[in-house]
């Protein structure tokens, strides 16, 4: 099956001098949650947004479900859905109005009744644009995404603004929007998002795409090292270093750090029920994406 | 759904069921009429402003020919004079006050960019905040010849038709001035004030309350220049005679060409 989104060598220069994107290539499969992860300012907006086709790439090349969103954008008509970043509706709009009017752009629209629903934002239907909170903004201009019933939805920092349970609903609802066989291309700084959410993860820094997995792969070639800690007086620990896989112990006070790769945790358990050692508080710490994106990109997110 | 379903779907929606852009721009047409109804500018400056200064020069002047000088009003009754001519500074208000501050509102804030992302045509926004511009005046057009005819003894224009053709050019010259404002101006706030400016400038040198006849030659000479002074002439000569005056007409006709163009390669999207 052909890739929903292609993007070859994407290049995007404001002006002369600054460079958004400077050379990005990936393909976005049918059916997948495609993450592009990355600080602000590193380009991930760009990119997205040539691909919607909002703005012209200065070289490369981008196709969306086989079409070229600047000469085609009639053909992509209702077949792609955006939640952009920084939109606004007139103030005076009512939530209803705005999703009949986006319902109305494209044949094929759901009914905007179950949207409005799902999304929460029943008791607003009547509520003016200028009315809403943050998250319920954030939230209408999801729905909002989703009206036309999109093959393919961009989602730029859709939970931006929204409270920590209003974000797991919404994260909820995306993976629902995936069984239901549409792709998602999901832009976003938060480690956990991508984590729970991404079947695939662009790291995006600086303009270029440095690296592409599933969050397990990423962690597992970037930084395949995990931790088993548990509590232990025994002073003396060098057998523990003979565990398969195991590089390194340390000892942290009365905490113990078993540093190492592949089945590290059940290779210490028998190692510590050998020495007839039972501690209670054994458990494995798994490398995040977060310390794989601080090992590839040399700084943090927030950053 | 099957699959057959599906993909019958999806070909009919690239194909002739693609919704028109017509229905689109009378979809967004009413959108902005029930926009610019929830703005209190709208029912101050089209709705209320218009009637209320037609009754201080209806309490001034009453309606008498010549009722309080041979030589002003053009010899019909003073609201004769005042119902056209406030019915060109409706669609005058509507024109540089209401269109600009939406249009660059639209454009500063974002919602443009909210509208081409889901691929609505430029002409369809831009049309669509004229006709309900357009709309906006007849309502107002209306409001304030119904209260000309209740109050003060009116008489019927004297050619309807021409006097909705009239307003119909003056809607066109004005909301194409207003366009074009809405493109250069860079914010919401800009807008508002030069509209507002334009807006009093235009009110008291185009002969629409300041009768012609009492202006000094300086006045006269600067509401040359003034659309308003067109459009004013215009409509008071299909209301009052029922001539049509072809200079005014061609020289609104120009302004709706020149800015209406203008305004078009102008205006970006966000």
């Amino acid at each position: 099956m052909p890739p929903v989104i292609t993007v070859e060598h994407l290049r995007k220069v404001y002006g002369h001098h600054v460079i958004a994107v400077d050379d990005i290539s990936f393909e976005v499969e049918r059916g997948e949650i495609f993450g592009l992860l990355g600080s602000n300012g590193a380009g991930k907006t760009t990119t997205v947004e040539c691909v919607q086709g909002l703005r012209t790439p200065t070289a490369g090349k981008v196709r969306v479900l086989g079409k070229d969103p600047r000469t085609h954008a009639g053909d992509l008509r209702g077949r792609m859905g955006c939640q952009l970043q920084e939109s606004r509706l007139p103030d005076h709009l009512k939530v209803w109005e705005a999703l009949d009017l986006f319902a109305s752009l494209a044949p094929g629209a759901v009914d905007w009744q179950t949207l409005i629903e799902q999304w929460g934002l029943a008791e607003k239907r009547n509520a003016s644009f200028s009315s809403l909170s943050g998250g319920q903004r954030q939230r209408l201009f999801i729905a909002l995404a989703l009206v036309s019933s999109p093959e393919v939805v961009f989602l730029d920092e859709m939970t931006t603004g929204l409270d920590p349970a209003a974000r797991r609903i919404a994260w909820d609802l995306i993976e629902k929007i995936r069984g239901r066989g549409t792709t998602v291309v999901l832009v976003t700084h938060f480690m956990d998002e991508a984590e729970r959410l991404c079947d695939r993860v662009a790291v995006v820094d600086k303009g270029n795409l440095i690296a592409v997995d599933t969050p397990r792969g990423l962690v597992v070639r970037y930084d395949p090292l995990e931790q088993v800690v548990f509590t232990c007086e025994l002073p003396e620990l060098e057998w523990l270093e003979g565990v398969p896989g195991a590089r390194s112990v340390t000892r942290r006070g009365r905490r113990v750090v078993v540093e190492g790769t592949g089945a590290l945790l059940v290779h210490v358990a028998a190692a510590l029920v050998e020495r007839g050692l039972a501690p209670d508080d054994l458990r494995v710490i798994e490398p995040s994406l977060e310390d794989v994106f601080l090992k590839l990109t040399g700084h943090l997110v927030e950053d | 759904m099957t699959q057959d379903g599906t993909a019958s779907s999806r070909a009919a929606r690239h194909g002739v069921s693609h919704p028109g852009g017509l229905r689109v721009l009378l979809k967004l047409t009413w959108i902005e009429l029930k926009l610019f109804l929830r703005e209190p500018m709208t029912i101050v400056f089209t709705f209320a402003f218009p009637v209320v200064l037609m009754f201080v020069l209806g309490e001034v002047f009453g309606n008498q020919p010549g009722g309080t000088d041979e030589r002003v009003f053009e010899g019909v009754g003073a609201m004769n004079y005042y119902a056209p001519a406030y019915i060109a500074v409706v669609t005058m208000s509507v024109g540089v006050i209401m269109l600009p501050a939406r249009l660059t509102d639209y454009r500063s804030g974002g919602v443009l960019r909210r509208f081409r992302a889901s691929l609505v045509p430029i002409w369809a926004v831009l049309g669509s905040q004229v006709l309900a511009a357009l709309v906006l005046g007849v309502i107002g057009a209306v409001l304030v010849a119904a209260f000309a005819a209740v109050f003060y003894p009116v008489h019927f224009p004297d050619s309807l038709a021409l006097l909705a053709a009239g307003f119909v050019l003056c809607s066109a010259a004005f909301a194409a001035v207003g366009t074009l404002l809405g493109a250069v101006m860079p914010s919401p706030r800009a807008a508002q004030g030069a509209g507002l400016m334009l807006f009093f400038v235009m009110l008291f040198l185009s002969g629409a309350s300041v009768p012609m006849e009492v202006m000094s030659d300086t006045m006269k000479r600067i509401g040359d220049f003034l659309p308003l002074t067109y459009a004013v002439d215009l409509l008071q000569g299909a209301w009052s005679g029922g001539t049509w005056d072809w200079t005014a007409a061609l020289v609104l006709a120009g302004i709706a060409v020149v800015a209406g163009v203008l305004s078009l390669r102008v205006y970006r999207w966000g």
